[in-house]
């Protein structure tokens, strides 16, 4: 019998050794529970409520604030009501996040590359910042630079000047205020509808390029006009340049004139590198002329140019032992074209629509500043600390996801002939950016978070604004915290949403 | 070579040997070539000459140099005093040199190192396509021809994880292939491998052999030694210590290590 049993089907068991019974048993269990445990604190919060008298809901939203708010995007006042001071405590976390995202990714991948470069100085210098920079709290970073170095700016009539009317004193940074006319509206559009067209050409031309073998006729063609035009321009821009460090050479409009012609016949030659060196070392002479002369200003003359030729020299070699490096230029798109149609088109549209952009320089009056647009230093601080906080941070997920892809990928690509650019768009970096992208995805959502602990600095942002001194002024906890808590839940499912995409798009198939 | 057997891998060792090879072409020179990591002396003094439609086999123990020396080959890694000449094209610190010797010239890797990211026929069209310019169906119609010499055509659309390692190792060599080089170089293409892929892997290099292939192969498999090479170089500590024909390799070497190696590999 019993061996019948066992051919009939398994051998039965008592239901509560069965694991589904189990399975479903156990569930229901935690479901009760947490059902009882939300009742009880529900229940528990209204009754408290109601003993103390207070009412709930969120009624509170459409009453006057009473309050001001140092810095905001929207026009808020006294009278605005609560709904208007959680916009403005959004949008400044939205602003310092923003832009906080995009300067910290820049750096963070700069930083990234540094720590492996094969240059011992740069590689331990990246090293230290990373090292130091993230075993630092963040508060005592944004305190730093709030206190230590915002706020020890000299005062308002002892500012310091930089260039192009911006000048730096306790009360922040003021920059001069762009004054757009209407017309700028369409060199706007131009400009975004030019990116636009700049990259779907250069995808479209790749696409043609991995088809057919060759670019398409149209784009060399262009590109090889788009080539002339930009060294013409960049070479005119060289040897003006020159002209403010060598005196002797400024003779007027038409020796510039002369040069790039000059320059642009050469980049037809096959010495085109030495002409790209040529205007490499002269804009880099008048920009290191000008750094020098504004950093030691109490130098000679003489001194500072000399100096600046030597940092010009120095670039001029790096260029020139890069362009030797990377020989064999057949095949490849040349960037001129893009360049050329995303600045050329909306200086074309500035120009014939006779757009204007003013600006509003800001000047010093008896007690401040008149004019110019003013970035709060709070904001310039916190802006500053979770920037270089959330790079060091960056810069080790970079190097993690280079380092990710294996030596003999790029090994693999080199013994096929691939050349060094090759190599690094087709096979280094799409492996790496899958290995960047999740960790970078949760950087970017700290970044986010964090920016609330410019509270501490008094940049008014939402947990400032909004639990702070709409909650202090209502006492609407409950609706307060619940409605900041759900827009930071927001922000990161959103994040987390798309980096669940990405990762389901670019998952390595296996198996 | 003298006893003629039924046995077909036999009867393939015959047609390998007489493989034509060339008396006036030479593929590969490498003359008193030295190399260095660092302080440690890694490669002493290399003369090498492969004439075009060699087979050579490279063995040796591990840390003599065998690697290095194929990847110095197509300057994988740099060598420090001497010369070494393929296709006729001097190997230097110019990277237009480098890029020409590598277009002709393939290598198949122990790790196999497909892109994991690729499709094995993307990975086997993305260097026609960005270093020849071949348009993408003509690389296609390629990239096939090879997989079907490598009996795996049917893969063409999946991802290097989904194969297994006698696959890949196949794949890699078909990918080599796409860019018809003139000599492949075979950097322990089955050490990596389960013992029963070993045949599969094996045989698509005995074919490259039979079609003329000029190779480089470091390998522990003495079999294919002797079945396909005519020549095999023994290194010990960075030198050649000893190079015959397989046949007199194995059955009369001349020199003490060489002795003691084959007698700890053959059993």
């Amino acid at each position: 019998m019993a061996v019948q049993d066992n051919i009939a089907g398994p051998p039965r068991t008592a239901f509560y050794n069965d694991p589904v019974i189990r399975g479903i048993f156990y569930q229901l269990v935690v479901a009760g529970l947490v059902i009882a445990f939300l009742t009880w604190i529900i229940l528990n919060t209204a009754q408290n409520l109601a003993a103390q008298n207070k009412s709930t809901g969120f009624g509170f939203l459409f009453e006057t604030s009473g309050f001001g708010i140092s810095f905001t995007l929207i026009p808020f006042d006294r009278s605005s009501y609560y709904w208007q001071a959680f916009v403005v405590g959004l949008l400044n976390t939205l602003l310092v996040a923003v832009i906080g995202i995009i300067f910290a990714t820049m750096l963070g991948f700069v930083l990234g590359v540094a720590r492996l470069s094969s240059n011992w100085l740069i590689a331990r210098c990246a090293t230290v910042y990373v090292e130091v920079i993230r075993n630092i709290p963040l508060l005592l970073q944004l305190f730093f630079w709030y206190f230590a170095v915002l706020k020890a700016m000299p005062a308002v009539r002892q500012s310091f000047e930089l260039p192009l009317s911006i000048f730096v004193n306790q009360r922040g940074i003021i920059v001069p205020r762009p004054l757009p006319d209407f017309e700028i509206f369409w060199v706007a559009v131009t400009a975004v509808l030019a990116l636009v067209a700049a990259i779907a050409m250069v995808v479209w031309a790749t696409r043609v390029r991995t088809k057919t073998g060759h670019y398409p006729v149209v784009v060399s063609r262009a590109s090889r006009i788009a080539g002339l035009i930009v060294t013409f321009g960049v070479g005119y821009l060289a040897i003006s340049l020159l002209g403010t460090v060598v005196p002797a050479l400024s003779l007027g409009p038409v020796f510039p004139l002369i040069g790039a012609l000059v320059l642009a016949g050469i980049s037809l030659s096959p010495y085109g590198r030495y002409g790209r060196v040529f205007i490499g070392f002269a804009i880099g002479w008048a920009v290191a002329n000008f750094l020098l002369g504004g950093m030691f200003a109490g130098l000679g003359e003489g001194i500072i140019v000399l100096g600046a030729a030597l940092v010009a020299l120095g670039i001029a070699w790096t260029m020139l032992s890069a362009d030797r490096r990377s020989a064999a230029t057949e095949g490849k798109l040349p960037l001129a074209l893009p360049v050329l149609i995303v600045i050329a088109l909306p200086a074309l549209v500035y120009w014939v629509t006779g757009a204007s952009l003013a600006f509003e320089i800001p000047v010093l009056e008896r007690f401040n500043f008149a004019g110019g647009l003013q970035l709060v230093p709070e904001m310039v601080a916190l802006v500053l600390g979770l920037t270089i906080y959330t790079a060091a941070f960056i810069a080790e997920n970079v190097r993690s996801g280079i380092q990710a892809v294996s030596k003999g990928q790029t090994e693999a690509a080199s013994s096929l002939g691939l050349r060094e650019g090759d190599r690094l768009r087709l096979v280094v970096v799409p492996q790496a950016m899958r290995v960047i992208i999740p960790p970078l995805t949760s950087q970017y959502l700290n970044l986010t978070k964090n920016s609330s602990l410019g509270a501490a600095i008094g940049y008014p942002e939402l947990v400032n604004v909004f639990m702070g001194t709409t909650l202090n002024q209502t006492g609407k906890a409950i609706e307060v915290i619940a409605i900041t808590m759900l827009v930071y839940l927001t922000l990161s499912l959103t994040t987390s949403a798309f980096m669940n995409w990405y990762n389901a798009r670019v998952a390595l198939v296996e198996r | 070579m003298s006893d003629i057997s039924s046995n077909s891998a036999e009867e393939r060792a015959i047609n390998a040997s007489q493989m034509k090879v060339s008396d006036t072409d030479v593929a590969i020179d490498v003359v008193g070539m030295h190399k260095w990591y660092g302080d440690f002396h890694v490669l002493r003094d290399i003369d090498l000459k492969v004439m075009r439609g060699e087979r050579i086999v490279v063995a040796g123990p591990s840390g003599s140099g065998k690697s290095t020396l194929i990847r110095c080959m197509n300057r994988l890694e740099e060598h420090q005093q001497g010369q070494i000449i393929v296709n006729g094209t001097e190997l230097t610190a110019d990277l237009k040199r480098i890029d020409e010797v590598r277009r002709e010239v393939g290598m198949v890797f122990q790790h196999f190192n497909l892109f994991p990211h690729l499709t094995i026929l993307q990975n086997l069209t993305l260097a026609p396509i960005w270093v020849r310019g071949i348009p993408q169906a003509e690389a296609e119609a390629t990239a096939m021809h090879y997989l079907e010499r490598v009996k795996i055509p049917e893969q063409a659309n999946k991802f290097p994880g989904q194969l297994s390692g006698g696959q890949q190792q196949r794949v890699a060599i078909a990918r080599s292939l796409c860019m018809q080089p003139k000599i492949m170089l075979f950097d322990e293409p089955t050490s990596a491998l389960d013992p029963e892929m070993v045949k599969e892997v094996l045989e698509v290099m005995i074919s490259l052999a039979e079609e003329g292939m000029t190779m480089i192969c470091v390998t522990h498999e003495m079999g294919f030694a002797r079945q396909v090479a005519n020549r095999v170089i023994f290194m010990d500590q960075g030198q050649i210590i000893e190079q015959n024909e397989p046949e007199t390799f194995f059955s009369n070497p001349q020199h003490e290590r060489t002795k003691l190696f084959l007698s700890q590999i053959l059993h």
